[in-house]
Parts: C-alpha cells; sequence; structure tokens
C-alpha cells in the first residue's frame, strides 16, 4: 500500500501543480486587465492607497462601474490568494511521495520493481535508505521533489515581492513542475510493482555503497534544482513587465541559497570521485560533471548581475538571460545524463524514448523562455549606465568571461555528436577544456581580483593599479619563486601565482574600514573570493608538486613516496555488511623520525551486484595528503601498490566549502538587512 | 580455520570476463627516470580507454587500460616522443583514442568556438557601456 | 543590430537541441572500429601457445589467398559461441588463425578441447601488444586479411550465423 499511497501522492501533487498553473495565469491575466494597481506601479505607494477616481465622476454610472471593477479586483485576488497555499500543498504532497519511495527503500519491499532492480536486503541502512535516489526513477522523484518544496518555500518565505509578478513566479514553477510530473508518472513511475516479487534485489552498484551518496545527490539537486526558482522568477519578471531592483532584491536570497548548494554537491562530488575512484584525480571533464558545473557557472555569473540590478539598476537584460540560461543548463544537464547520448561513467542507464520525452519539454520550457526574453526584453525599459572602468564593468567582464567558460564546456560536452554527425568518432577531454577553458579561466581570476577594488559607476585606470599593488606584488613574488623551480608547467604555475594574487586582492576590501561595521554580505564577498584562490592554489598544487610511486611490494619491502616511507607489513581478509575484502596493512612514517602511523586500503569484493572495488587509505596532513592504494597481486607473492603523495590537495575542497560558506555570510547579510529594513518601515 | 574460511571465500571471488593474468610488465610500474614517467604520466592522460564509459587509461582499472599503458611506457622509455605514441594509437583506433582533438576541418568549430565567444562578448560589452562625452 | 542581438540566445538554444536531437536520434555507433582496415597488416611475429600449433607472424599472411585472423581468449564467454561458427567457415574452405589474448596454454588448450578448433595457427599475445598493433578493442574479433596482406574487413564482436555468409563473401572477394 505504501507504493500506491506514494503514487497517488505523486499524482494529487500533479493535479495541484495544473491546478496551480491555472489560477496563477487566470490570476496574472486579470489583473494586468482590470486595474493598475498600485503595487504594478515601479514607484510604490504605499499600500491601501486608492487609485486616482476621475474627475468629477459621481454618477451614478460611473458608480456602479466603479463597484463592478472592485468586484472584479476582489475576484482577482482571490484567485491570486489562491495560489500560495496551492504551491504549499503540492510541495508538502510531493514531499510525501519521496518519503514514501524511502521507506518502501528502507523496508526491502521487493515488490517494488525499483527496489528489486536497485536495492539488496544485505546492504547497510544508509545505502537502502540513499539507494532510492541511486537510480533514474528515484533520483528523478527527488528532482521534481525538490522543484515543488522550492516552489513550496517561495510561497511561504518570499513577501517582500509584488503580487503580480510573484504569482506569475509560481505559475511558471508549477508550469515547469507540471511537464515533470508528467514525466515521472507516464514514463518513469518510480511505484511500479513487480509481480511476482523477487526473494532479494539486485544490489546498488558497489561504488555507490559509499556515504557519499548520501550527501551529494540531494545537495547537489537541492542547488541544481533550487534554481529554477530564479528562472520562474525571471519568467514571471518578463510576463509583468516587472524587472527592476525589486525583483532583484527578491530574487537574490533564492539564487544564493541555490547556489550555495550546488557549490556544496559539487566540491563534495569531486571529493567523493576523489577517493573512491582509486586514481587520484578530482576532475575529469565527463559530460556529468560538465552538466554540473554549467549551472553552477551561469549561476555565479547570476548572482553578481542580480546584485547590480539590485543596487544599481544595471545589467536588467543580462540577469533576466542567465537566470533563464542557468535553469536550463540545470535542465540540459538532467537531459544529457539520462538519455545515453553521451557516454560517461555517471551517466544512467536508460532508453532513448524517456529521452524523447525529456527533449521535448526542454524544448518546450527553454525555447518558450527564450522567446519570450527576445519579445519582452526590447520593452524593459533599459538600466542605467556606467564607465568602462568601474565596478559594473568589471562585473560585465565577469559575466562575459564565465559564459564564454560556460559555451567552451558545453560545445566540448556536445562536440562528439556532433562529429558522429560529420561521420568520425572523436572523443573531447582535459586537453581540450585545460586549453580552452584554462586561460579563460585565469584572465577571470585577475578580473576577480581586481573587481571588488573597484568604484560603482565611474573609476580610472591609474587608481584601480594604485590599489592593486600588493596583490600583483604577491603574485609576481610566487610567479618568480616557481619559475626558478624545475618542473612545473605553465597553466599551474600561472594559476599558483595567480591564486597568491587573488587571495591577498580579496581581503583588500577588508583593510582600513571598521571591522564590526563592515555589512556581514562584504565578509561574505571576502571569504568566497578567498575560497576560489584557497581552490585554484589546490588544484595547482596538486597538479604541480604531486608524486606517486605505482610499484609491486614485497611484504616487508620499504617504499618511498614524497617524504614518506611506506611498507607493506601484510595482506589479511576482512568481512563486511555485504562484502569480502583483502586489506593490505601499511605502515608509513614521515623521514626517519616520523612517528608510524597505519594505513589500511582494501581491495573489495561484492556479491551483488558482482564487482571489486579499491577501497583507498588516506592519511590527511596539515600539508597534504598520503594517498594509497592496494591493488593485484601479480602472482610471485608481490602486492601492486599505487602511492601518491599530494601536496596541498585538501585547498581544493577546502576552498569549495569557503566559497559555500561566504555563500551563506552573504546570504545571512542580506536577509538581515532586509529584515531590519522592514522593521524600521513597520515601526516607522 | 575460521580464516581459512575467509580466505577460501574471499579467494572464491566473483567470476568476472577477465583473464585473471597478472599485468602487462609496466602497467602498474614507474619507470626508473622520472622525467621520462612524468612524460608518459601526461600522455595516459590524454589517451582514451577503449573499453571503458569515458576514462583515461591512467585512470582505469582495465586489463587493456593496463596493457595501453605498458606500451606507452615502454615506447617511452625506448626514446619514442609522446606524439609519436599518440600518432601510432590514432593510426589504430581513430580519433577516439585521443582526448586531445586534432585540428582538422571537422574540429574546426571547437577550436574556434573559444575566440568567437570572446568576441562576441567583447562586442556585447560595448553595448552596456555609457557614452562619455568628453566635455 | 540590438534587435538581431536579442535573438542570438533563443538562436543558439535552437542550435544546442538540434545537435542534442541529432544524438538522440541518430545515436552514433559507440563500437571501437579499427582504424586499419584497408591498411596493410602491422608486422608482428608471435610464439605459439599450444605445442603441436605454430605461432603467427605477418609473414602467414601475404600469401595470395585471403585468411581470416580471430582474435579471442579463453576467458570470453562469447567466444565459446561463436566456436562452431568459425568451426562451420572451416568447412566452407576458409583458413583461420588466431591470436590468443592474455591467456595460457593449459586454458587454451582446454578450449580448443571443448570447443573445438578451426585454427592454423595460435600466437601467443601476453599483454595484448598484437590486438593494440591491429585496433582491435575487445575480444572477440575476426578480421579478413586480403591475399596481399591487407586488412580488408573487421568484424566485432562474436560471429553469429548470420554473418557467415557475409564472412565467407569477404574472403572469396577479397585478392
Amino acid at each position: 500500500m505504501i507504493a500506491e499511497a506514494g503514487l497517488a501522492a505523486l499524482w494529487f501533487a500533479a493535479a495541484l501543480a495544473l491546478l496551480q498553473l491555472v489560477l496563477a495565469a487566470l490570476g496574472v491575466w486579470r489583473s494586468s486587465r482590470f486595474s493598475v494597481r498600485p503595487e504594478l506601479v515601479e514607484g510604490h505607494r504605499a499600500a491601501g492607497e486608492r487609485p486616482p477616481v476621475a474627475q468629477g465622476a459621481s454618477t451614478g454610472s460611473a458608480r456602479t462601474a466603479e463597484e463592478g471593477d472592485a468586484a472584479k479586483r476582489v475576484l482577482t485576488d482571490e484567485i491570486m490568494a489562491a495560489v500560495r497555499p496551492v504551491a504549499v500543498v503540492q510541495g508538502l504532497l510531493v514531499l510525501l511521495a519521496m518519503l514514501l519511495l524511502i521507506t518502501v527503500f528502507a523496508r526491502s519491499d521487493m515488490s517494488v520493481l525499483l527496489v528489486a532492480e536497485n536495492s539488496h536486503s544485505d546492504k547497510p541502512m544508509l545505502y537502502k535508505i540513499a539507494g532510492a535516489w541511486g537510480n533514474h526513477e528515484g533520483s528523478m522523484l527527488l528532482w521534481v521533489t525538490i522543484l515543488g518544496m522550492a516552489g513550496a518555500a517561495v510561497a511561504l518565505l518570499e513577501r517582500t515581492l509584488a503580487k503580480p509578478p510573484l504569482i506569475a513566479t509560481l505559475g511558471a514553477q508549477a508550469a515547469i513542475a507540471l511537464g515533470f510530473y508528467a514525466f515521472l508518472l507516464f514514463a518513469s513511475n518510480p511505484f511500479a510493482r513487480l509481480d511476482p516479487a523477487p526473494a532479494d534485489g539486485n544490489g546498488l552498484n558497489p561504488l555507490l555503497q559509499d556515504p557519499g551518496l548520501a550527501f551529494h545527490p540531494p545537495t547537489l539537486y537541492i542547488g541544481y534544482v533550487g534554481i529554477s526558482i530564479a528562472f520562474s522568477f525571471a519568467v514571471g519578471a518578463m510576463i509583468t513587465r516587472d524587472v527592476g531592483p525589486a525583483f532583484a532584491r527578491a530574487m537574490r536570497p533564492w539564487v544564493l541559497g541555490a547556489w550555495i548548494f550546488l557549490t556544496l554537491g559539487i566540491t563534495a562530488g569531486s571529493y567523493w570521485a576523489y577517493y573512491e575512484l582509486g586514481w587520484g584525480g578530482w576532475w575529469f571533464w565527463d559530460p556529468v560533471e560538465n552538466a554540473s558545473l554549467m549551472p553552477w557557472l551561469a549561476a555565479t555569473a547570476l548572482l553578481h548581475s542580480v546584485t547590480v540590478l539590485a543596487t544599481r539598476d544595471g545589467l536588467r537584460a543580462w540577469t533576466l538571460m542567465l537566470a533563464v540560461v542557468a535553469f536550463s543548463m540545470s535542465m540540459i544537464g538532467t537531459f544529457l545524463v539520462r538519455s545515453g547520448i553521451l557516454t560517461s561513467v555517471h551517466a544512467f542507464a536508460v532508453d532513448p524514448t524517456r529521452g524523447s520525452f525529456i527533449l521535448a519539454l526542454l524544448a518546450l520550457y527553454i525555447g518558450g523562455a527564450m522567446l519570450l526574453f527576445a519579445l519582452r526584453v526590447g520593452t524593459v525599459k533599459q538600466g542605467n549606465g556606467f564607465d568602462f572602468v568601474s565596478r559594473e564593468g568589471a562585473l560585465i567582464a565577469n559575466n562575459l568571461l564565465l559564459t564564454v567558460i560556460l559555451g567552451i564546456v558545453l560545445i566540448g560536452t556536445l562536440y562528439p555528436i556532433v562529429a558522429a554527425a560529420f561521420g568520425t568518432q572523436l572523443s573531447v577531454g582535459p586537453p581540450f577544456f585545460d586549453k580552452a577553458a584554462g586561460p579563460v579561466a585565469l584572465v577571470l581570476v585577475a578580473v576577480m581580483a581586481a573587481g571588488p577594488l573597484l568604484r560603482w559607476r565611474r573609476d580610472t585606470l591609474a587608481a584601480v593599479f594604485g590599489r592593486m599593488t600588493v596583490p600583483v606584488a604577491a603574485t609576481g613574488v610566487v610567479l618568480i619563486l616557481l619559475a626558478t623551480m624545475s618542473g612545473i608547467a605553465l597553466l599551474p604555475m600561472l594559476g599558483l601565482a595567480l591564486s597568491a594574487g587573488l587571495a591577498v586582492a580579496s581581503v583588500a576590501p577588508l583593510w582600513k574600514r571598521n571591522l564590526r561595521r563592515t555589512p556581514l554580505f562584504t565578509y561574505g564577498m571576502v571569504v568566497a573570493h578567498l575560497g576560489i584562490a584557497v581552490s585554484l592554489a589546490g588544484m595547482a598544487c596538486d597538479t604541480a608538486f604531486t608524486q606517486a610511486t605505482l610499484v609491486a611490494a614485497r611484504v616487508g619491502e620499504p617504499q618511498h613516496v614524497g617524504p614518506f616511507t611506506v611498507t607493506l607489513d601484510g595482506i589479511k581478509p576482512v568481512i563486511g555488511p555485504n562484502w569480502s575484502a583483502l586489506e593490505a596493512r601499511l605502515s608509513a612514517r614521515r623521514g626517519e623520525d616520523g612517528a608510524v602511523f597505519y594505513l589500511r586500503p582494501q581491495s573489495r569484493y561484492f556479491a551483488n551486484p558482482v564487482t571489486v572495488t579499491s577501497e583507498s587509505a588516506i592519511a590527511t596532513r596539515w600539508d597534504g595528503q598520503l594517498y594509497t592504494v592496494l591493488g593485484e597481486p601479480d602472482g610471485t607473492g608481490r602486492w601492486q601498490l599505487r602511492l601518491w603523495w599530494k601536496p596541498f590537495v585538501t585547498l581544493i575542497w577546502f576552498g569549495g566549502a569557503l566559497i559555500a560558506i561566504g555563500g551563506a555570510l552573504s546570504l545571512l547579510g542580506r536577509l538581515a538587512r532586509g529584515r531590519r529594513a522592514a522593521l524600521r518601515e513597520a515601526y516607522a | 580455520m575460521r580464516w581459512l574460511a575467509l580466505w577460501l571465500l574471499v579467494l572464491a571471488g566473483p567470476a568476472l570476463a577477465d583473464s585473471k593474468q597478472p599485468p602487462a610488465p609496466l602497467a602498474n610500474v614507474q619507470l626508473k627516470d622520472p622525467a621520462q614517467e612524468a612524460k608518459a604520466q601526461a600522455l595516459m592522460l590524454t589517451l582514451r580507454c577503449v573499453v571503458c564509459q569515458g576514462q583515461s587509461i591512467a585512470d582505469s582499472n582495465a586489463e587493456m587500460a593496463g596493457d595501453m599503458r605498458s606500451l606507452v611506457r615502454t615506447r617511452i622509455a625506448a626514446g619514442e616522443s609522446p606524439e609519436t605514441i599518440r600518432a601510432w594509437l590514432v593510426a589504430r583506433y581513430g580519433d577516439y583514442v585521443s582526448y586531445d582533438p586534432p585540428l582538422s576541418a571537422v574540429t574546426a568549430p571547437l577550436w574556434i568556438t573559444p575566440l568567437v565567444l570572446l568576441a562576441l562578448g567583447a562586442w556585447l560589452a560595448r553595448a552596456s557601456f555609457k557614452k562619455r562625452r568628453r566635455v | 543590430m540590438k534587435r538581431l542581438l536579442i535573438w542570438v540566445p533563443f538562436l543558439a538554444v535552437v542550435a544546442v537541441f538540434a545537435v542534442i536531437g541529432w544524438g538522440l536520434y541518430k545515436p552514433a555507433d559507440r563500437t571501437v572500429h579499427s582504424a586499419l582496415v584497408g591498411q596493410p597488416l602491422p608486422k608482428f611475429n608471435l610464439p605459439p601457445i599450444v605445442p603441436g600449433k605454430p605461432g603467427l607472424a605477418t609473414t602467414a599472411f601475404a600469401t595470395g589467398k585471403p585468411r581470416l585472423l580471430n582474435v579471442f581468449a579463453s576467458w570470453c564467454i562469447p567466444c565459446i559461441a561463436e566456436a562452431p561458427k568459425l568451426l562451420a567457415l572451416k568447412q566452407a574452405g576458409v583458413e583461420i588463425d588466431a591470436v590468443a589474448i592474455r591467456d595460457t596454454p593449459a586454458a587454451i588448450a582446454d578450449f580448443l578441447a571443448r570447443n573445438g578448433d578451426p585454427y592454423a595457427a595460435i600466437g601467443d599475445d601476453k599483454v595484448s601488444a598484437v590486438q593494440l598493433a591491429l585496433g582491435s578493442s575487445g575480444v572477440p574479433e575476426t578480421f579478413v586479411i586480403g591475399g596481399d596482406g591487407r586488412i580488408v574487413l573487421q568484424h566485432v564482436g562474436d560471429i553469429r550465423d548470420e554473418d557467415v555468409p557475409g564472412l565467407i563473401a569477404a574472403v572469396r572477394n577479397a585478392r
């Protein structure tokens, strides 16, 4: 019954989404037709002030017309007022459906097809639950759940936006949800039954049986799908022609919130791949990784653009376009991962008919939004202008460079299909992306360093160079130091030097400021930019300074990697809940007189499904990680060992966490300021 | 006795469609010369494993990937340049095996796109800037 | 110009969808084919793997008579399925040589005893060297080598009943 209840909840949620869309559409249409309400005019008047009555009109017919108009307005208000509760209930219902799916997984109910195909009763409870979203249907349900809950959150929490654009936003959100509900209900039903139920299931791919599965997809999806709010806001604003600072101020916290989760999700995914796959790589330009990076790039550009719109009333078209592009990239990414058109270790096994469904949805939503953009953006009043050398100018450069990187990643990811159309099979991988996007990213880092030090509206190059002397000096010093060391490639060298400059420059806005009176969101900017510098430093260090020792080791024979001496003490079998493994005990010491510590990498054998995975053993120190992997025996008593010393590699993910923390500080700062402003207004 | 049972359980292992033969000599062992090993490693990161779902031979556990790594290291040790080895593999598997797409008529749009995007972007940016009148 | 620029995103979306749609409706062939079809067979010289059967070298091929080169292994399950088809080809007069990938004498002898032996020679390729030299990406694969030592055709995967006539024809037509 639980599965059927889940399916019923899903159907109800879909029905409510339809209702939400209809009500919102009706409400917005009526509100634009039957009144020119004060709230629609850009210079707000206080609520409650009545619109001007026609001069000298107090005849009977005018009064009736006025009463008729009032009645129409009341009905419009009631229709619009109904949208928010419907959105909230829709969100709750789809959440219920997700929880019920998790329940059938937790109970290992093999009569549900999805559980039989992807789960096994021997699995630890954590992976039974997390396995609910470790497959196509389940993760699609998670996708739609977050979409619904995002709409519910906007309905519950959004107070600053005027009614018509807010209702239009909820309507757009419902429109998107409706398509994906249809996809779930008609093409990817997670609650389908299997009769007769098998004794046990096929099990979850062992590579996914890791705490990362519990953390990475939900976090990533909250970001990835949460950015749909920005899309809906943009569509709502374009429909009601309300694109101004108010719109930007309302949208900003939602963009920040989604972006924080997206940053965390990508960082977590990178670290998970790093320790799980056993070769020490943390980014492969894999199509699915690119699919998560592209919305992040657009969302980063968006969150900068939205601040310009909120504070300076500039970059209107850019903000709208970026909001649409960000979620479009999310949807395209969702499609790419599930359609089977690209080869990837991450891709779900899905059949092409499902791909067609999503493609049609995408064409509808993205094409529709872009069409709306083309038709409406011309009528949106152009914001204020500004100089080339100014903070707005730097932010435009930021938008452009991020968009260029996005374009490069997009075309690199899709190009194998284009080439196949021309008859050749080719692969596009790290060499292309590093060569094409790397230099652009480095230029972006330089702009990021200078940007916060520029004045709004207009500034002079001389003044900027003056403020940049210390960061530039830092870059120069590091560059010279590295150039004297041999064997470092150009890109990591530049990366490390620029990260030093960026680190100094990102803290620069705090110099000569009263730190206690600096707004929280300024700290947010500082921390986030510092996070980028830290992450970049980590990436450059890993690329330039990693040392590897790959060896067939005998028991007792010391191996050397970096400053460490590692000895294989022995191999013993180990049994886990649903696996058996060969575990190596490695004793390691740093230098001649470091304390001995032990690492236990494993080679694990799973029975369902039959797979061998290697579990790396990592020792983290302040200046890097010792990464060890046990391989196969070579038949002569030697065991293959892969040992890496990766200096400062943890900075990559530490930087990612800093970026997210910076975003959180910004969000808190904005919310706090918004609350103080609201309180001031209330008591004024 | 318990240990024996454990060992048997472990070694009875799964029936993989694998040769279970030892890996090729230089599949998982580095070259003695660090400079050569660095060259080999750099090359391996850009060669695609032809039996995997999108991994380089440097990142793959597949046997064939190991054989390809051994081939790369053997040839680098023998003094061949990375480009020669890449060309040899491309002659056999097509451009598919190289993650670095060549410069050709088919890939021209790919390589030109970054430049076109930058130019387009710069042009768009000019439209946003206020024209300052010098009084 | 600004008016035209506003349509650029829409056109970009259309282009992306064209590519994605193409990928969906005309899916690329995921099999990795050898790029050496039409080229001469690469030079190699493999030692024998089982006693009584000679090893395999390139010189065995440019004899004027087309031959089949079968890339197989005893641990390869589809190779068992294709063994009868290879025997049928041998019956039809086609000469077949083999390269055994990453295998042992005992396992090959066992495989031949169980599944039949259509091979004139079997070369021992312990580290997939010849497999890589041929542009082969797995087992089983079968190459039709012309009498002049050129690779005429590559058949990826096991040989099914419906493939046999085509292979016979290819061998007959190859010069």
